[in-house]
């Protein structure tokens, strides 16, 4: 089986269909990964803290980049999955996935879980940006955020969902982020799904099939809040002024940050959007160095 | 004791009549018309049901915040103290994280702005001159709304179940004008929506500190993001009957 709402890496969601069989024989799992950096000598950036969790395992593929890879299928119902992510003042941190999750029912009816708390100090930079979250069939799936950045504190966090297998109706998915700066709220947005009578209504994503939201802040040239003056890739344009195309908008928050949100067909589409939007919200940003 | 009797100003804040600036707005409705995406009953009703679910519900939470912290005495709603560091501004700072589309927080700005104009003079209170001091740009709306409704006497839930019809109207009325659809059958969705529109209104005030900002930061924040591609779009709409 092919899926119609490609991924931009084929992985485990790939082998989906007995993905889900082989997971429901497994038991549910509870585990907290970490991943913290210090400043070293230098200047340097030290990931001094690597603790992978089965099943949220942790690779060092660079100086300062970590890529999760998931070494169990899921998550699913019962499981309680955290990450913790500390990166330090003056540090940078590069954090990605080698392929999709696949979020799949449990054998009872508990939620599967899944908790990121990442905390970013003064002059620090982290970029967060694992591939897509595909919310399958029967899933009952919580995915919580916390993002606590210091003044000054740099991010780019993306996240993708993705509704559903091709062809089947999605779980369902409460999932909520939090990002206050300094202390102060900046974002606080909750996405749910499993209501077909919300979910598709015009209001909401009408006939999207995947939703997706960058958090961009802190990048020279983002805004600084509603008021200022930002640098952007259109020339020089007042902050409170959003950027709208085709599914996809920049906005520019109340405090010092931007928002790219993008609804899309297929995840294929949806990262394009986004990375649409993302280079307008901050040129230097869409091409990252690999 | 029994139950306690209803609050008639809750009548006089939700009335359309109520010369505060919100026939100037359609919530989202004038761009989702213009967009086709909304355009009989059928979509009507699915647009209306969404609008509730997710940005009713945040200022049914918000007003009822508001309500409760205008209530909840001089030390929550003007000096800010160790229970309520935040006051006023606190609670607009929460309402702006939860509005991410500029456009959006614009009109709530100045809807919120025209309604306090006006519940000052109808209400006169402390609370409410102390609400425009602290947000000199003009409060969300839905923390002029919750502050209103106390000083007019309501309870939080009453302030919610206000805000959250607040969030129907709107749109239902304006796509009335702009689908020219039957004003009856549009007010038949909107009575269809009333249980949803009471169980929101209920779990707004339910929370137990809702004059503590602790609280404030848990409060849904349900994103409706076609909502915001389409008010970003609207701004830019060369013709346009509402502002919003």
């Amino acid at each position: 089986m092919t899926p119609a709402a490609p991924l931009p890496r084929p992985g485990p969601a790939a082998a989906s269909r007995t993905g889900s069989a082989a997971a429901a024989a497994r038991r549910s799992m509870t585990a907290r990964a970490v991943l913290a950096t210090t400043l070293g000598p230098g200047g340097r950036t030290v990931l001094s803290t690597m603790r992978s969790a089965p099943p949220i395992t942790l690779r060092r593929t660079g100086p300062d980049r970590v890529h999760l890879v998931s070494t169990a299928a899921g998550p699913l119902g019962g499981d309680d999955l955290a990450l913790d992510i500390e990166v330090a003042p003056g540090t940078t941190l590069d954090v990605r996935s080698v392929a999709s999750t696949l979020v799949l029912p449990g054998p009872g009816p508990a939620e599967s879980l899944m908790t990121v708390t990442a905390r970013v100090g003064a002059g620090a930079s982290l970029r967060f940006a694992p591939e897509p979250a595909v919310l399958a069939a029967g899933c009952r799936h919580r995915a919580t955020v916390r993002l606590e950045l210091a003044a000054g504190a740099r991010v780019f966090w993306r996240e993708e969902f993705v509704f559903g297998r091709y062809g089947e109706a999605p779980g369902r998915c409460r999932s909520r982020f939090d990002a206050t700066v300094d202390g102060r709220p900046l974002l606080r947005q909750e996405f749910t799904l499993g209501d077909p009578a919300v979910d598709t209504s015009p209001a909401v994503y009408g006939d999207a099939r995947c939703a997706g939201s960058t958090l961009i802040a802190g990048f020279p040239g983002s805004p600084a809040g509603d008021g200022r003056e930002r640098r952007g890739a259109a020339g020089i344009c007042r902050t409170g002024e959003a950027v709208v195309g085709d599914g996809w908008a920049v906005l520019p928050l109340a405090g010092p940050g931007i928002l790219v949100s993008a609804l899309a067909p297929d995840a294929v589409v949806l990262r394009r959007r986004l990375e649409r939007g993302e280079s307008e919200a901050i040129p230097a940003v869409a091409s990252p160095v690999a | 004791m029994g139950v306690p009797a209803a609050n008639a100003a809750l009548l006089l804040l939700t009335d359309s009549r109520l010369p505060a600036g919100g026939h100037g707005h359609s919530g989202g409705a004038e761009a989702a018309v213009s967009s086709g995406v909304v355009r009989d009953l059928t979509t009507l009703a699915a647009f209306l049901r969404g609008r509730l679910a997710a940005s009713g519900r945040v200022a049914a939470c918000l007003a009822a915040a508001a309500c409760a912290l205008g209530t909840a005495g001089p030390a929550a709603a003007g000096r800010p103290d160790e229970d309520h560091p935040a006051g006023w501004a606190g609670l607009d700072a929460e309402a702006d994280a939860r509005t991410a589309s500029p456009a959006q927080r614009e009109a709530s700005r100045v809807q919120g702005r025209l309604l306090l104009r006006t519940a000052r003079r109808i209400w006169p209170s402390p609370v409410l001159d102390e609400l425009a001091r602290a947000v000199p740009s003009g409060a969300h709306h839905p923390v002029a709304l919750g502050a209103a409704a106390g000083a007019a006497g309501c309870a939080p839930g009453e302030a919610a179940l206000a805000a959250a019809y607040a969030a129907l109207t709107g749109p239902a009325t304006a796509a009335v004008r702009l689908l020219g659809l039957d004003p009856v059958a549009v007010h038949r969705l909107l009575a269809d929506l009333a249980p949803d529109l009471e169980r929101i209104a209920s779990a707004a005030a339910a929370p137990p500190d809702l004059a503590a900002a602790s609280t404030w930061a848990g409060l849904p924040a349900h994103a409706a993001p076609a909502l915001d591609l389409l008010a970003e779009r609207h701004l830019r709409a060369e013709l346009r009957l509402f502002v919003s």
